[in-house]
Formats: C-alpha cells, sequence, structure tokens
C-alpha cells in the first residue's frame, strides 16, 4: 500500500510537463545512440554529466534512466537489419533477427523487440517498484563460487550458437577467450598478451570486437560478393507487424526473457550479456520450430533475448537504488552524478530521496510508453533501409562503425584493432566459422576465470565451495542436465521409437 | 619496428611543436582567458570529475573564461601521460588531472615516462581510506583483525579495488607495518569499490579496504563496521580511529593534483599555482569537496614536487614487496 502511494507521488513528479520533456529528450537520444554501433549509454550520461551543474536532480535522472532504456530499444535495430548490433547486449539478437529480416520478415522480428522491449521494460520496472529488497538479498547471496557456476551454466548457451560444425564453434569460442584474456589480469596486476603495447592494458573492449566482427566484418563479407553476381533485395513478406502466429510465439519468450533478465541484472556481476545467451538457449530448446533456427529465423530466437536485455536493464537500478551499488558502467556514471548533487547513493536513499527515486521509477514507465510509440511507427521507416542499394548502405555502416569506435575512447589503436578484427570477421564468414561465439567467449572467459580465482582465494585452496554452497551446487546441476539430458533424452525416445524389436542381426 | 615509430612520432611531434611556435599565442601569464584541461582518463571517473569540477567552480569564480577538456584514458593514465609530455610541451595554459594511482600505474606497467618529467602546480584533494568489516564480523576493532592477520593471514581474505590500487597498497603497508610478509596475503580483487561492497555485504570475505566514500553510507545504515581509516588525524563526524590511533603507523591518501606540461615558462608555472591556489580556496570549492567526499589537502609548487617523489618512492617499496613491480 505505502509502495502504492509512493508511486502515485513519483507519477505526479514525473507527470509535470519539463520532466516529460526531459524523459522524451533522453528517450529519443538514447533510441540514436542504441542505433550507433560503437556508441553506448555509459558515454553519452559521461559526457552530458556537467548538466548535473544547471537542471534539479529529479530532471537529469529523468534523462539519464530515458538513455538508458532507450539505447537498449534502439541497439535491436541495426542487429535485425544489418547483422551489426550496435550494443553488446543485442549480438544475439543478430543470430535470429538478421535472419527474419533476409527471409522477409524484418518488420516482424522488429515489432516483436520493441514490444517485448516493452513487456519486459514495464515488468522489470515493477519489479523495481516491489520487490527490490527480497532481489537484492537474492542477488548480494551470490558470491564468486556462485558466479563461477553460473558461467559454468551460460557456457552451455554457446552449444546454441555453435552453429553447423562444433569444432568451428569452439575454435570461434577458444579464439574469444584469448582476446578476452589480453590486457592487466586484475587478479595480480600482470599485464598478458600486450606484447609491450601500453594501448592494450586495459583489454580490447568487447563493442570494439562486436562490431569489428559483425558490422566491418559483414560489409567485406558484401563488397567480396558484389562480383559475384545477384545483389540480394528482400521484398517484405505478409503483414509489415507480427501476425497472429507470431503474436502466439513471441509472448511466452517475453515473459521468460523478463524473468531470466530481471533477477541476473540485479546480481553485481551479472550484467547484461548473460540473460541473453540463456534467454536464447532457452527459446532454443523450448521451441516448436526448431528448424527455423539458423535459417529462415524464428521469432522467439528474437523476443527472447530482446525482452531479457530490458530487464536486466531495470534490474541493474535494483541494487544502484536499494544499495548504492552499481552493477554496469551506465549505474556507476548515473551514482557519480548523485555525488554532484551531494547526494550519497546507499541504503537510506529511499528514505532520504523518495521524491527522487519514485520519480525516477515512475519515469521509466512513461518512458517505455514513450519508446514503444516511438519505435513503432519507426519500424516501417527502418526497414526501408534495406531497400537503400548496397554498396552506400555498407559505406554507411562502415562510416558510422568507425566514428562510433573513435567516439568511445579517441584512441587511434582502437581503429587498428577494429578493422583488424573485421578482416578476421570476413574471413570466419568466408570460411563459415559462426562469429558470436568469438564474443561470448571475450565476455564468459575472463568473467568465469576471475570468479573461480577470487572462490579459490577466498577458500584458501579449498574447491568443497562450488559444491558445498547450495546455490552453486543448483547451478551445477542444471549445466549438468543441461549438458547431458538432451543425449539421455534422444537415446530414450531413439530406443522407444525403434522399439525393443530391433535387434542387431535381425534384419 | 618500434623504434621506427618512435622516430616517427618524435619527428611529428616536432614538426607540430615548430608550427605551433609559428603561431604565437599570448603567454599564459599574461592575461586569464580560456585553460586546457588534460584528463588521461575515460569521462565519468575521479580525475575526469576534478577537472570538470575545477572548469566549474573556476568559472564561476571567474577565473577563466572557460576550459576545453580532452580525455585520453587509459591503463591508469599511463596512455595519456607520454601524449601530454610530448604534445603537449611548453603550453603554459594548460593542466594535467593526475594522482596516486597515475604513480601506482607508472610503477606496476614499467612505463617509460613518469611524473618527474612535467611541471608539479598542485596536489588539490585526498580520499582517506576505510577498513571496513561487514556487521556480524568477530573483528571488533583494528586490534582483532590484526591479531587475525598475524595469526594465519591466508584465513583472511579482504576484499578491494583492482591489484596494485590504492586499496591493494593500503593492504600491504598494513601487513608490512604489522610484519606480516605481504606474500602470503590474501587479497581479492574487485573491479571498483561498488563490486568489492558486494563482497562484504554478502559476508563473502573478511574485510575490505577502500576509498572511505565508497562504504560511508553501509557504515551509516549499520550493514558494515568502520575499523579505522588511513586519514592524518581524526575526522568530524567519523566514529572510528585513524589507523595510527589503532597502532598501525600508517597513513594513505589517494590523492589528487595537476600538472603543467615540460617546459612551460617561470611566469606561466607561477600564475597557474595562483590560479589554482585561488580556486582551491574558494567556498565554491570547498562546498564541491564537501558533496563528493573530498578532503582539500592543498599542496604547490615545490612542496609538491617533494611530496610526489617520496610517495613515489614508497608506493614503489611497497608494490615491490607485493610482487608487482
Amino acid at each position: 500500500m505505502n509502495t502504492l502511494e509512493q508511486l502515485a507521488h513519483g507519477f505526479a513528479v514525473a507527470f509535470t510537463p519539463v520532466n516529460l520533456l526531459w524523459c522524451l529528450l533522453g528517450t529519443t537520444l538514447g533510441t540514436a545512440i542504441g542505433v550507433l554501433p560503437g556508441l553506448g549509454p555509459a558515454l553519452t550520461i559521461a559526457l552530458l554529466l556537467p548538466i548535473t551543474y544547471q537542471v534539479a536532480p529529479e530532471a537529469s535522472f529523468i534523462l539519464f534512466a530515458g538513455i538508458y532504456y532507450g539505447a537498449m530499444y534502439g541497439g535491436s535495430t541495426t542487429s535485425i537489419l544489418l547483422n551489426t548490433p550496435g550494443e553488446s547486449a543485442t549480438i544475439v539478437t543478430a543470430l535470429e533477427g538478421n535472419k527474419m529480416a533476409r527471409s522477409g520478415r524484418g518488420g516482424a522480428a522488429l515489432a516483436t523487440s520493441a514490444i517485448g522491449s516493452f513487456v519486459a521494460g514495464t515488468l522489470g520496472t515493477l519489479g523495481v517498484a516491489f520487490l527490490a529488497p527480497v532481489v537484492v538479498k537474492f542477488a548480494l547471496a551470490f558470491g564468486p563460487a556462485e558466479y563461477f557456476s553460473l558461467m559454468v551454466l551460460a557456457f552451455i548457451t554457446v552449444s546454441a550458437v555453435l552453429g553447423s560444425s562444433s569444432v568451428r564453434g569452439l575454435t570461434s569460442l577458444f579464439a574469444g577467450f584469448v582476446i578476452g584474456m589480453i590486457g592487466v589480469d586484475l587478479q595480480t596486476g600482470q599485464p598478458r598478451f600486450t606484447f609491450g603495447t601500453t594501448e592494450l592494458l586495459d583489454g580490447v573492449d568487447v563493442i570494439i570486437a562486436a562490431v569489428g566482427l559483425f558490422a566491418v566484418g559483414e560489409t567485406l563479407y558484401m563488397a567480396s560478393r558484389r562480383y559475384a553476381g545477384k545483389d540480394e533485395i528482400v521484398p517484405l513478406k505478409g503483414s509489415l507487424y507480427m501476425t497472429a502466429a507470431e503474436w502466439g510465439r513471441s509472448w511466452k519468450a517475453w515473459l521468460r526473457g523478463a524473468a531470466i533478465g530481471f533477477p541476473i541484472g540485479a546480481m553485481p556481476a551479472g550484467g547484461a550479456e548473460i540473460p541473453t545467451f540463456l534467454s536464447y538457449a532457452v527459446e532454443k530448446k523450448l521451441s516448436n520450430h526448431k528448424e527455423e533456427f539458423g535459417t529462415v529465423g524464428a521469432i522467439e530466437g528474437v523476443a527472447g533475448p530482446e525482452a531479457a536485455n530490458n530487464a536486466s536493464a531495470a534490474g541493474v537500478l535494483v541494487p544502484m537504488l536499494t544499495l548504492g551499488l552499481p552493477t554496469s558502467a551506465t549505474a556507476a556514471i548515473m551514482l557519480s552524478a548523485f555525488q554532484s548533487y551531494g547526494i550519497n547513493p546507499g541504503p537510506l536513499l529511499l528514505t532520504t530521496q523518495a521524491n527522487l527515486v519514485w520519480g525516477l521509477i515512475a519515469s521509466l514507465f512513461i518512458a517505455n510508453i514513450i519508446l514503444v510509440i516511438l519505435n513503432l511507427p519507426l519500424i516501417g521507416l527502418w526497414v526501408r533501409l534495406l531497400k537503400i542499394p548496397a554498396p552506400q548502405l555498407y559505406a554507411g555502416i562502415l562510416v558510422f562503425a568507425t566514428v562510433g569506435t573513435y567516439g568511445i575512447s579517441q584512441s587511434p589503436i582502437d581503429l587498428v584493432i577494429l578493422y583488424l578484427l573485421g578482416a578476421a570477421g570476413f574471413l570466419m564468414r568466408r570460411f563459415d566459422f559462426p562469429t558470436a561465439p568469438v564474443i561470448i567467449g571475450m565476455i564468459l572467459g575472463p568473467l568465469a576465470e576471475t570468479q573461480f580465482r577470487r572462490a579459490m582465494t577466498i577458500s584458501n585452496g579449498d574447491w568443497s565451495v562450488f559444491y558445498k554452497h547450495p546455490l552453486s551446487l543448483t547451478l551445477l546441476t542444471l549445466a549438468f542436465i543441461g549438458l547431458v539430458g538432451p543425449h539421455i533424452w534422444s537415446f530414450i525416445e531413439h530406443r522407444r521409437r525403434r522399439g525393443p524389436e530391433h535387434v542387431p542381426g535381425d534384419a | 619496428m618500434l623504434n621506427r615509430r618512435r622516430f616517427l612520432m618524435s619527428t611529428a611531434a616536432a614538426g607540430a611543436a615548430g608550427l605551433a611556435g609559428l603561431h604565437l599565442t599570448p603567454a599564459f601569464a599574461e592575461g586569464t582567458q580560456q585553460i586546457q584541461i588534460f584528463v588521461p582518463a575515460a569521462p565519468g571517473g575521479g580525475w575526469d570529475q576534478t577537472g570538470r569540477t575545477m572548469d566549474q567552480v573556476m568559472r564561476a569564480e571567474k577565473l577563466i573564461s572557460g576550459s576545453q577538456i580532452t580525455n585520453v584514458g587509459g591503463a591508469g593514465g599511463t596512455v595519456g601521460l607520454p601524449q601530454f609530455i610530448s604534445q603537449w610541451n611548453g603550453k603554459g595554459d594548460s593542466l594535467m588531472v593526475a594522482g596516486m594511482v597515475m604513480v601506482g600505474a607508472i610503477i606496476a606497467n614499467k612505463a617509460a615516462n613518469n611524473l618527474t618529467q612535467v611541471t608539479p602546480i598542485a596536489r588539490l584533494t585526498g580520499e582517506f581510506e576505510a577498513l571496513v568489516v561487514p556487521a556480524e564480523s568477530p573483528f571488533k576493532t583494528a586490534a582483532d583483525f590484526v591479531a587475525a592477520l598475524k595469526a594465519d593471514p591466508t584465513k583472511v581474505p579482504v576484499a578491494g579495488g583492482s591489484a596494485g590500487g590504492s586499496d591493494h597498497i593500503l593492504f600491504g603497508l598494513i601487513a608490512k607495518t604489522v610484519g606480516v610478509p605481504a606474500t602470503n596475503l590474501s587479497y581479492v580483487p574487485f573491479a571498483g569499490g561498488g563490486e568489492a561492497l558486494s563482497a562484504l555485504l554478502g559476508n563473502q570475505v573478511a574485510a575490505g579496504i577502500s576509498g572511505f566514500g565508497e562504504f560511508s553510507e553501509q557504515v551509516k545504515a549499520g550493514a558494515l563496521r568502520l575499523l579505522a581509516i588511513s586519514a592524518d588525524k581524526r575526522q568530524d563526524g567519523i566514529d572510528a580511529p585513524t589507523l595510527k590511533e589503532a597502532g598501525i603507523d600508517v597513513e594513505l591518501f589517494n590523492w589528487r593534483g595537476v600538472f603543467a606540461p615540460p617546459g612551460v615558462s617561470d611566469a606561466d608555472k607561477a600564475a597557474m599555482i595562483t590560479l589554482v591556489e585561488t580556486m582551491a580556496k574558494s567556498d565554491a570549492w570547498a562546498t564541491e569537496c564537501k558533496n563528493r567526499n573530498w578532503t582539500p589537502i592543498l599542496l604547490t609548487g615545490d612542496d609538491y614536487a617533494k611530496f610526489v617523489a617520496e610517495d613515489s618512492a614508497r608506493i614503489e617499496a611497497i608494490l615491490k614487496d607485493l610482487g608487482l613491480a
């Protein structure tokens, strides 16, 4: 009851015309930077920090939250239409979304991701408003041992994106591990694989790798095929938006995606990428249209991960608002904005700054509505992007990828890395190696390593932490079932279908 | 390969310097207008906030007409430092934000350049560190913590920021002072104070060390117990002894300050020191420091240079003990 009253009060704060305007500005800006490959919400908010000297705290947090949510919406657009993810959390979206776009269902893929983002964003925001104290308790129970077990579970999802050949898929994954290891080792402070280059000490940014492998690689691949003859212009098939069957296949995926994304987003080391991997694996496993995965594109494979990344964006706000814990780069920068107002984010924030917090939560609901209104009509415009002749379109992508990457740190070395990885991405496509496992390896490899070493440091070298903690044991068991279960299941199925009468030598 | 690149870079820098010489801008000392602030870190971090707050306060106090801020992030500032030394050489209107983190990074990364190659202007602020334990911890005082550490350091995992950073350095200094070999310590590095905080709140580690500001709200709410702070003297409103009062003779400020490029004229240097000093003594600066939990520890010119040299020596020694340098 109390929560409802405070929420109502929050809406009163958020519904003032000026704050609505900030919300609109934030969501529009967020969508735009989400669409651009490279530029992300963390950098945008960091560059806008000086406005905290000029405007009221409510207004600037409403603006920042709008940017944050907007980037999650916008990131999927280029993933789906052009196979060039704008954010690391939308890499999985490109897998099925781009296949859908190539078979003429780009509009439906965009619609399911926009509506899924709305559904999951709204559920996630409800979670922030009503479940925050419970979720945060659960999230804090996650120590290094539990995180390592979660990573093991996430590795199972890699099998879902390996493609036709597991040898090629695993090769990509291990290439990702190596790239992920570059830089100063957090545990010992020693550089690895940097070859004496100062710029490599901070490692290779996942976003640069994603833009290089996907956007630049894709561009080079398209360029190389121009001379091979036909130009693909994909006609739109059926409804611009979603058919009844597509609605039916999407809604469960949205809810599952939200259920996976929100709690993992709330975990201090969860992030927005891992839930998208998990959601994709779950959808692939549960789908009745498995044959569409990786061929014409399955709508569940877009709906689930897109819902998951938006729900995790909401989840990130839980530890930030209840404990003052930043769990993502964007949250860390928003926290530093609190400090420029002399507000110390911490466990007392909800009581000392109720106006601000509830105004922010209310504005998230409004941001979600604005975003879905902004994005649905834009779909018709976005799909027309595909009608731009390929040379101009891909030249444009290359320009945006380059500018976006340079914008991250103004470092020429980053551009060298971008194009090296782009060349690698081209060769991988040419010789049929999947690129998504590289990114997954880059994200999961170092995380798994770090958490494993932390767990072993804390336990003083005792392995039992991984199976003595109940949460950790549960996750490892789930991973084991995920790995072995399908084989046992297909063995049983096989036996049942063939029947016992099929004895060798009986033919 | 590297030699050729270095050669190319130095010729390019020399060329640029020549060009700059042709377009003579009036020396900075002659009048205050626009200044340049070089931040060797990405937007959003502590150095960036220091630079942007300086810009804000100086403009509000009408000391400058405005400033241009350049961010060159990476590797604890050791990516930006060589650029500041070579490309900003002689620019009297320029300041670089740096601090203790850069001193540590220069040593740990075995960087080719160091802070003796730039012109010290002023040390501005510092953040003292805090030693905390979860509320349920058996350690009630810093003495309890030290006793456990002496008994078996491997059984006392301590969370903090990245390996070789200020938190790790303080842990090393504490251990050294109480006679525990630094190589036996069980230090669990996290990407930042926030992540370390979650390990403490989840009771995953025995204790935590980070900037006081990272923990202050949790201490206020009773979720963490503050055992000691690394300041030089007791702080108003903080109910905890300093490490020295607790019998551990260690004092540490994670300081931040500003430097001018190499090769600036004495007049420009003096004018810059006056400018920064005036800013640091303004009420607006005091308010900003209070809001951000920065302790003002102003030190200028030659005293500052001496301080940087001493601090570098102390950090290098402890990083060697920790096996990081």
